[in-house]
């Protein structure tokens, strides 16, 4: 083996344990396995999950065929104090429901447009390799339910979206989420998992305490509202994230634009691993993390000390005046040796 | 502008108790369309048979409604879509029912061609949800506003209905065209407000169950172009902006505004957008909750 192919090698190992084709453990050969899994035994519905909870790890179990059911819809909710907005979603959440399989998995995914829509709608899912992600196989009238099947091959985190006409409309109001793909094996066990979306949204008054999409805002880029998990204060408040101290958390991030790039970060704490733009190479202690409009990051840290610790989007002003800030809540015995008021 | 009162009354000598015949080539035009919109081609043969068998189905008798129809005097239009960004559109001159069908026009049909009550129509011809809302065959849905749009009905029963009032559905471009105007003028595309308009009327939900003809007319004295109902057109799936919205298909029809907007007039091709796209979700049998017709006719048919 040559030394390009040791590091490659080693960094899917790092990061999956899977680094079971000692000789050829490429990319393209990979890929090509995973194509390869057979998916056996009865389908079954998957688990899916509103954000913040990610349904339980695949952990050791073989390729299985799974049906994902996801319903596109058109509601009034709360995106800010006592303000609504029209949102589009999936599954009637802003983030969609959390999607999480295997590679090797084969995916019967039945996208249904609520018989109260006014839109078609459809879904483009990252992880797919065919035409529009899906998109093309999923273009749905009111009422309806569209249904198609893929493999998945390619381990990571990744977007899925509405990808109907117009588009940037469906992404603007809400029609994003989140589908892992973990590798054979799954991802290493850790104590906490979470889901978090960021997104921006472009407002105008409609009634008395509703809003709805504003176009020219939209293409401005200049939003009202920066928001995780489709709602101000969706991370604060009772809906703080928690952990003990000593535990490691895993953060399933993802960023549903429509036009942002979020600065992820933390306050308070460092990434000890990031898995860059949600894929397979694996970046360490990391301060603030890049993730583009239509992308993702996983990141992992241990939290050491008790305390608050502040997620926001460091460019900062979205964080502070627009929306773009969470907690966690991390209880347990003071750790002085790494942290305490006062001096020596 | 000339307002025409096309009362279609039963006992018009010509439409009479008429029983229309179908005949093989609408047949195979349905059948076109059908196996086009059902993307499978597979059972042609099959479907081919039962439309043949089917001949007394699509047969309707003729009853009274009294829609007033406008005269639009026709003209050329630049379509959302074009191959070319110049070419213009002729829309000959037509007449166009000033407000879409009603629950109570509706019954009326259902009540007079049984053929097509909910509970008698073949699957081809309009899926599970064919007036699903009514209480019964002949009973409006519960609530229901008898001058509120019909929905839930297929482009197959729109069609229907529209020969059985010695009428037809409007072509995408005659809509299209009406579509353009405003209150005071016959094209207000490059009007902010009347784009806005529109874009804000789409985003209302629950409005089909409003009645007809309480906003304002049009330039032609067109009534509820926006704010009730999608409408089926004749050739509802002749321009199809697939699922895929963002593909190579916008560059092969030249779509103008492709999925993003690039000036605040854009606004104008947001709303036809939305329209194209909805159209292009559609099959011929499909019913669903917010989309009904209106009925049109060539002049020449009224002077007969
Ligand atoms: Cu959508």
């Amino acid at each position: 083996m040559s030394n390009k192919l040791i590091i490659p090698c080693l960094i899917v190992a790092l990061v999956f344990g899977a680094c079971t084709n000692n000789s050829d453990s490429s990319q393209n050969s990979s890929k090509q396995s995973a194509a390869d899994m057979v998916a056996e035994g009865k389908p079954e519905v998957a688990e899916i999950t509103a954000a913040p909870k990610v349904p339980a790890p695949i952990g050791n179990r073989p390729p299985k065929k799974l049906i994902v059911n996801l319903e596109t819809t058109e509601i009034e909710a709360v995106i800010a104090d006592s303000l609504k907005y029209t949102f589009w979603t999936f599954n009637n959440t802003v983030p969609g429901s959390f999607i999480r399989v295997r590679e090797g998995d084969e995916v019967e995914l039945h996208l249904k447009n609520a018989a109260n829509s006014v839109m078609p709608h459809d879904i483009d899912l990252h992880a797919v390799n065919g035409p529009g992600g899906g998109a093309a196989a999923t273009f749905t009238a009111p009422g309806k339910e569209s249904v198609f099947t893929f493999k998945a091959i390619n381990p990571g985190l990744y977007v899925y979206h509405c990808a109907a006409a117009p588009v940037p409309m469906h992404i603007a109001n809400g029609m994003y989420g989140l589908i892992l793909v973990e590798p054979a094996g799954g991802l290493k066990k850790v104590d906490r998992e979470y889901y978090i979306m960021q997104g921006e949204f472009y407002t105008k008054t409609k009634s008395a305490g509703l809003l709805e999409f504003n176009n020219d805002k939209g293409n401005a880029e200049n939003p009202d509202y920066v928001l995780f998990n489709g709602k101000k204060g969706s991370l604060l408040g009772a809906n703080t994230l928690e952990a003990k101290v000593g535990e490691t958390i895993r953060l399933f991030i993802g960023n549903g634009g429509p036009n942002l790039t979020s600065s992820f970060h933390v306050i308070g704490e460092i990434f000890d691993n990031v898995y860059v733009e949600g894929g397979t190479t694996v970046n360490h202690n990391v301060q603030t993390t890049v993730i583009p409009a239509g992308g993702s990051a996983i990141v992992e840290f241990k939290v050491n000390v008790p305390g608050e610790y502040v997620l926001v989007d460091h460019s900062i002003f979205r964080a502070f005046n627009k929306g773009a800030i969470g907690k966690i809540k991390v209880t347990g015995d003071a750790n002085p040796k790494l942290y305490k008021q006062g001096g020596f | 502008m000339q307002t025409l009162n096309c009362t279609n009354k039963a006992d018009s000598s010509f439409y009479s108790h008429f029983k229309m015949k179908i005949s093989y080539l609408l047949n195979a035009a349905i059948l076109i369309i059908f196996c086009c919109a059902s993307s499978s081609c597979k059972r042609q043969e099959e479907v081919l048979t039962s439309l043949q068998k089917e001949d007394t189905q699509i047969a309707t008798s003729a009853f009274a409604t009294n829609v007033k129809m406008q005269e639009i005097k026709g003209g050329y239009y630049k379509p959302f879509y074009s191959s070319d960004s110049d070419a213009l559109i002729k829309v000959e001159p037509f007449l166009m029912d000033e407000r879409p069908v009603t629950n109570a026009e509706f019954l009326a049909f259902v009540k007079a061609n049984p053929q097509w009550k909910r509970s008698a129509i073949k699957r081809i011809y309009a899926d599970t949800t064919y007036l699903h809302n009514w209480v019964s065959d002949t009973a409006l849905p519960k609530n229901a506003l008898p001058n509120a749009p019909v929905t839930y009905v297929s482009w197959f029963a729109a069609k229907a209905y529209a020969t059985a009032v010695g009428k037809r559905l409007p072509t995408l471009d005659e809509w299209e065209f009406v579509a353009m105007a405003d209150e005071t003028s016959i094209n207000a595309r490059n009007k902010k407000t009347y784009s806005n308009n529109i874009l804000n009327l789409y985003l209302i939900k629950n409005r089909q169950y409003n009645a007809v003809k309480l906003s304002t007319p049009n330039y032609w004295g067109i009534y509820n172009m926006f704010d009730l109902v999608w409408e089926w057109t004749d050739d509802f799936n002749s321009v199809l902006i697939n699922g895929e919205s963002r593909s190579g298909d916008y560059n092969d029809k030249n779509l103008v505004c492709a999925g993003s907007a690039t000036s605040a007039t854009d606004v104008l091709n947001y709303a036809a957008f939305m329209r194209y796209g909805f159209r292009s979700s559609l099959k011929a049998n499909y019913t669903i909750s917010n989309l009904g017709f209106r009925c049109a006719n060539s002049i020449s048919n009224k002077t007969k």
